[in-house]
């Protein structure tokens, strides 16, 4: 029970940002076409490989071998799925651009 | 940047940069709504990701105070350089129908890296297993699993386990984890035992992930999929609780509450609960097989191709079997070529035609159908009644009409394309096989429907021949 006490003072701006990032997806996505969906939902992974924020700190205060070795895995496939996830994004949606009649 | 960090603290331009790629994400996603802004959306997010990771090497300082080292940091750009090449070259290799499989590897590469993430950071200070650090090694390692599993699914090589017994499994897996979890955050345990207790808790976590999405049916996995979506997310903003990292918290948060509504918006158009998807294992017989179907009636290429040349509406429903058979472009040849003839071809798009939405808008437009001939589900059924053939490639179980008569089918209330409303029926199978829920699909023995047996491919090239000759 402390410790949620605890937590929730001491990450009340994080909390803030939760909840309204929370509104902020629904709100952005439920304008969305359904045509649009699979090109969306990469697009949002992709998103999710803000991790990598993470393993670029990690890797770059690491010392210990565990930290070396675990964040360079993590950093690494982090980026697959950052660099992959927009580009298969990318030409999902390459084939949407406007024909010609 | 040094004359800039001596007017501002660096650790202020830092976060003002998260601030801007946060900014930058929103505007992407909301420009993803669109098909002619989405690709520039899908842009605007990548840039948004690459600024904060150039701001974080450049100018993040540990609560010592002290920056990343040259060494440190030539590790992390060569660790990027790698990752970004591998997954950019599988990226782009993966071909049109392997889309779905590899957007499920890439979420399962995400969950890895917030559950590592997470991981090491308990490591780092044992003595604050901090609620969201649990949370990233939980969400991180269920989303890794499952959707490796999903992965192997959509590429067939995990088969479906249907047992009514996995449900109880999965509640005792859960229970588990929630029982671990408080352990750990409440118990004053040492040292050793609180770290077993977190290895335990990345173990249970990974094979719940794999017995949550086993039981799970085929036909369901691109809810799977999107759930795992944003469970990568979540996990994600997790970790960034770890770090007070606003870009990572929004960015997270955003994936998750988008994957969320993206989740529901697809069980909505199979007409079923999420929690009905997760624990109904779909698909699984379980219902009666009505052995007195009928007789099903072929038609030859050639009626096939004066039928079509003759009306003056068709509407064409692709389903995974035109995927499957890189089909796509000969599809929009016929209809091409019909639509010289003066026939006013349509396409039939139902919401989870594929093996995820918006799968089979994505392989038309690939062979250049204008997006504005893919007509949705709600807005065509209205129009199939006047409708002289409707032809029906490689899709199965959105137009079965069990989900219109028969209460004891599991796709019972499903919305279909009432495909048996249009005057002419031709359906393109390769055998007289079950859809990917292997329920049996009375619009086969319908009076009205013609079958085409054969793959899509050979199938449409014959029948382009064909009414090229007419």
């Amino acid at each position: 029970m402390e410790n949620i006490l605890e937590f929730l003072s001491l990450h009340r701006e994080a909390i803030f940002i939760v909840v309204l990032s929370i509104f902020l997806g629904i709100e952005v996505i439920s304008h969305v076409p359904s045509i649009l969906h699979t090109p969306l939902m990469s697009g949002a992974n992709a998103i999710s490989g803000v991790i990598i924020i993470g393993g670029i700190i990690l890797v770059g205060h690491a010392s210990t071998t565990f930290e070396w070795v675990l964040g360079i895995v993590a950093l690494f496939l982090a980026m697959l799925n950052v660099a992959g996830g927009f580009v298969v994004t990318d030409r999902m949606l390459e084939m949407f651009k406007k024909k010609k009649k | 940047m040094d004359t800039l960090t001596n007017i501002i603290p660096a650790n202020v331009i830092l976060e003002y940069s998260y601030l801007i790629a946060a900014i930058m994400f929103v505007y992407g996603l909301k420009l993803q709504s669109h098909p002619d802004n989405a690709r520039r959306g899908n842009q605007w997010a990548a840039a948004g990701m690459i600024l904060p990771m150039i701001t974080t090497l450049l100018l993040h300082k540990n609560q010592a105070g002290s920056g990343i080292s040259m060494v440190n940091g030539a590790v992390v750009i060569v660790t990027m350089l790698v990752g970004g090449i591998v997954g950019t070259i599988m990226a782009r290799k993966v071909k049109m129908t392997a889309m779905p499989q590899m957007v499920s590897f890439f979420n399962a590469t995400g969950g890895a890296a917030s559950a590592t993430v997470a991981l090491i950071e308990f490591s780092k200070n044992p003595d604050q297993a901090v609620l969201v650090g649990l949370l990233g090694i939980i969400i991180g390692s269920i989303a890794f699993s499952g959707s490796m599993i999903a992965f192997g699914k959509l590429d067939g090589k995990v088969g479906d386990i249907f047992a009514s017994f996995m449900t109880y499994v999965n509640l005792v897996f859960m229970a588990t984890i929630v029982g671990i979890t408080l352990f750990i955050l409440l118990g004053g345990l040492s040292l050793e035992i609180r770290t077993i207790l977190v290895y335990s808790l990345l173990i249970v976590s990974l094979i719940y992930g794999v017995s949550f999405v086993m039981p799970i049916g085929g036909a369901d996995m691109p809810v799977v999929i999107s759930l795992l979506n944003s469970f990568s997310g979540i996990a994600a903003s997790m970790a960034g609780f770890i770090y007070h990292n606003e870009a990572m918290i929004l960015g997270g948060i955003l994936v998750g509450s988008a994957g969320t509504i993206l989740t529901i918006q697809m069980c909505r158009a199979m007409n079923r609960s999420l929690l009905n998807v997760i624990i109904g294992s779909f698909g699984g017989g379980g219902m009666a097989h009505s052995s007195e179907a009928g007789i099903v009636k072929e038609i030859s290429m050639s009626d096939a191709a004066v039928l079509l040349s003759y009306s003056a509406k068709v509407v064409i429903v692709p389903g995974y079997g035109l995927a499957v058979a890189k089909a796509q472009h000969l599809c929009h040849d016929l209809e091409k070529m019909l639509e010289e003839k003066g026939v006013e071809v349509k396409y039939a798009i139902h919401p989870v035609a594929g093996r995820m939405p918006g799968h089979m808008n994505v392989l038309l437009a690939e062979a250049d159908v204008p997006y504005s001939k893919l007509l949705e589900m709600d807005d065509i059924n209205p129009e199939l009644p006047n409708t002289d053939v409707i032809v029906i490639i490689g899709a199965n179980d959105v137009v079965n009409p069990a989900s219109e008569d028969d209460p004891s089918s599991p796709i019972y209330g499903m919305p279909i394309i009432k495909a048996r409303e249009a005057k002419n029926i031709i359906v393109m199978k390769r055998g007289m096989g079950k859809g990917y829920a292997a329920i049996e699909n009375m619009l086969f023995f319908n009076d009205k429907t013609r079958m085409l047996f054969g793959d899509a491919k050979v199938t449409l090239q014959a029948l382009v021949t064909e009414v090229k000759s007419l």
